[in-house]
């Protein structure tokens, strides 16, 4: 599915990835955890195309395309999806409107028809179910004036909606109730299939309670500096990240 | 308007000046240059009668007097005013009947997407055509005769309403009023004339369509729009121009009487052409328009899209005179590139407990300059009178400009006059989430500007709201990256 290979990045002079490698195969679910300011967010935008990110180094390969060479828009088209960890608001851009215009220039990319109104209005009914969106919200523009519970709902709603191949989720956790934090993880556990990844940012065990990971990275200073299975989660916990550091400095 | 949606989106990518073709017609032009023979000559070709030709001497010699206007928030460069033809004509038969008009005219008119034939014309439409100095077809004129409208071209209101041109000509926009305004009372060659009668509702939307066509001339064209008491008319004006390379000029009056509880909606879909992307050619648009509310309870609304010409300055503006009279101006200024804006309105409040709305919505990109010039003057004697205005700027880039002049003369302790302004620029963190949802950084644009301006969009028309919208996206197609 997806394929890091000794990826860099930097914003203005500043490297922040340096030598990020990650395998992601169909099925999986894949957690990145680690201290503040390692890379992780930096990891996601740079991975979904956003342009204040300069690639210096490294490939990136999703379904034997060359993710790096696709604007943003294709990327989201190809199926990456990312969750992200502020939704930003679209004052003046009706909901509706805006999710329409998405899955619609979605299904374009693959030579498919626009949804009809009735087809996509009964589209929308279903997956707003799926994470408990206040449809009243629907009408409202883009995540303006929404709460941090539902504005992170709208995302998995999104999601649903696009049913990407990999989702990428940017601390989805974060400013979520545990109500919210259990329909989200509902929603994204409803959503895998055997052929669908998901690659879990968080800097918390609470979120990977609810979506179990099979695999557990820890990102720390632009490197994956640790991978194991989801046991790693709870060491981490109970450790802390300062565990990782001293490991580090030992060797 | 699902489909409408997706046609707008589809446009994008194929976004330059549409309406930039030139039709290849045998038109009749006078030499360059402006003087009284020049004056006395247009009246003749268009056998006037002796009264407007004194109107005509009166406002040359007047514009003789006069300096062209500085003020405006505008790089305007010097233009020669003798370097102009004043008038410029497609051949057409005396009669108009329509099959007699040349085929390429109509299929001008087609290739812009107004047809003038009444079968297929657009439903519910009646439409004065205009290029160049005259007004080659109207359509629905009998329909609208029955119900006793008058909806004709400037020139036939002259010869066939003397009386009613006579009364209202000028009584709203003097010629005295400024330099546009003289010149274009001097050599106006046409535009449209419409008169609706006592307690009569328009029973369809009547639109007039100016094209320039002819090369080096400009064009000036008044309309003169008379709803008498209880009457109701909704109306629109479009505007395209072919691509050339040298700047043209576009001087218009419009003058508007509104009687005891009438309603006028004048709407404006503005699309002359703009110039291209280092700032060469365009039309220079220099209008006068003004509505009179005189009758009690009378009402006037101004709703305009503006996108095109190198340079505008026009200021839609309501003298509201009559008691409890209300008006409202609802306006969208795109300006891309190079092109300059320096537009607004004026809300003159004389009669008591009259209110007015001034919503503004600029929107700059490129290396252009946007500016919002407002007066809002409340007169000694007028009680309860009530003002909101609204001046938001969008901001595309960092080379571009956005100005706001509001101006307020209240003379009297009991008004309200509120006054509200914005600037806000299009983010690169919203686009980026547009994309990562798959939608591509023009189609972003195209969705936030519409939703920015959709306040001023709802006002108009259907049919044209969609075209507005549409245009609004085009205008902006690649200002950004």
């Amino acid at each position: 599915m997806l394929e890091i290979k000794d990826l860099h990045a930097k914003v203005g002079d500043k490297e922040i990835l340096k030598g990020v490698n990650l395998v992601v195969k169909p099925g999986e679910v894949h957690a990145i955890m680690g201290p503040n300011g390692a890379g992780k967010s930096t990891l996601s935008s740079v991975l979904a195309g956003r342009e204040v990110f300069d690639v210096t180094k490294g490939e990136v390969h999703f379904q034997g395309k060359d993710l790096l060479a696709l604007p943003a828009e294709d990327r989201a088209r190809e199926g990456v999806f990312m969750s992200f960890q502020y939704p930003v608001e679209i004052p003046g851009v009706n909901t509706v409107n805006f999710l329409k215009t998405a899955v619609n220039e979605h299904r374009k990319y693959k030579g498919l028809e626009p949804l009809a109104a009735g087809a996509f209005l009964k589209l929308m009914r279903e997956k707003q179910a799926l994470v408990e969106m206040d449809a009243k919200l629907m009408n409202r523009s883009v995540n303006e004036g929404f709460s941090g519970g539902e504005k992170k709902k709208n995302e998995i709603f999104q999601m649903a909606m696009l049913e990407p191949k990999l989702s990428i989720l940017d601390e989805t956790d974060s400013g979520l109730d545990i109500d919210a934090l259990r329909i989200v993880s509902q929603g994204v556990n409803t959503l895998k299939t055997p052929e669908t990844s998901t690659i879990v940012i968080t800097h918390y065990q609470r979120l990977l309670d609810y979506i179990v990971p099979d695999v557990v990275h820890v990102l720390y200073d632009g490197r994956i500096v640790k991978t194991a299975g989801r046991e790693l989660v709870a060491e981490l916990e109970e450790k802390g990240y300062d565990w990782i550091k001293k490991e580090l400095e030992e060797h | 308007m699902a489909k409408d949606e997706d046609e707008i989106i589809e446009n994008v990518t194929d976004g330059e000046y549409k309406y930039g073709f030139v039709t290849d017609v045998t038109t009749e032009t006078i030499g360059k240059g402006l003087n009284e023979d020049v004056v006395r000559l247009i009246s003749k070709i268009k056998k006037e009668p002796e009264w407007m030709l004194e109107f005509r001497l009166k406002a040359f010699r007047h514009w003789l007097t006069l300096e062209v206007p500085t003020w405006a928030y505008l790089d305007l460069p010097k233009i020669d005013f003798q370097d102009v033809i004043y008038y410029a004509a497609p051949k057409v038969n005396e009669d108009k009947s329509w099959d007699d008009v040349d085929p390429e005219i109509k299929d001008t008119f087609n290739k812009l997407g107004i047809p003038l034939e009444e079968q297929m014309a657009l439903s519910g439409i009646a439409v004065d055509a205009v290029m160049d100095s005259i007004s080659v077809k109207t359509t629905f004129k009998d329909t609208l005769a029955e119900k006793g409208i008058i909806f004709c071209s400037f020139s036939e209101a002259v010869l066939n309403h003397p009386d009613l041109v006579q009364k209202y000509l000028g009584s709203v926009v003097s010629y005295r009023d400024n330099f546009y305004a003289a010149l274009n009372s001097a050599v106006f060659s046409d535009g449209s004339f419409c008169y609706i009668p006592k307690g009569v509702r328009c029973p369809m939307e009547l639109s007039t369509y100016f094209r320039i066509n002819a090369a080096e001339s400009g064009q000036f064209e008044r309309t003169l729009l008379i709803a008498d008491d209880d009457a109701y008319v909704s109306y629109l004006e479009g505007c395209t121009a072919p691509q050339r390379d040298e700047n043209q000029l576009h001087a218009a009056i419009v003058e508007i009487i509104a009687k005891d509880n009438a309603e006028v909606k004048y709407s404006t879909v503005q699309n002359w052409y703009p110039g291209n992307k280092k700032g060469e050619g365009g039309i220079y648009n220099f209008v006068t328009k003004r509505g009179l509310c005189e009758g009690f309870n009378s009402r006037i609304t101004w709703t305009q899209v503006e996108t095109g010409s190198a340079i505008t300055w026009k200021y839609p503006s309501t003298i509201l005179k009559g008691d409890n009279s209300s008006s409202e101006f609802y306006s969208v200024a795109v300006t891309n590139n190079y092109q300059q804006a320096d537009t607004g309105s004026k809300m003159i409040h004389i009669g008591n407990n009259t209110k007015s709305t001034i919503v503004s919505k600029g929107i700059s990109a490129g290396h252009s300059s946007n500016a919002y010039r407002g007066l809002v003057k409340v007169a000694k004697k007028c009680k309860g009178a009530r003002n909101f205005s609204q001046c938001d700027s969008l901001l595309l880039g960092d080379k571009c400009g956005a100005h706001t002049f509001p101006g307020l003369d209240v003379q009297n302790p009991t008004a309200i006059v509120e006054h509200e302004a914005t600037t806000s620029k299009i983010g690169e963190d919203q686009l980026f989430y547009c994309n990562q949802r798959g939608i591509s950084t023009e189609d972003a644009i195209g969705l936030i500007v519409n939703g920015y301006a959709k306040e001023v969009i709802n006002k108009m028309p259907m049919e044209f709201a969609v075209e507005a919208q549409k245009l609004l996206q085009i205008s902006l197609e690649g200002s950004v990256g």
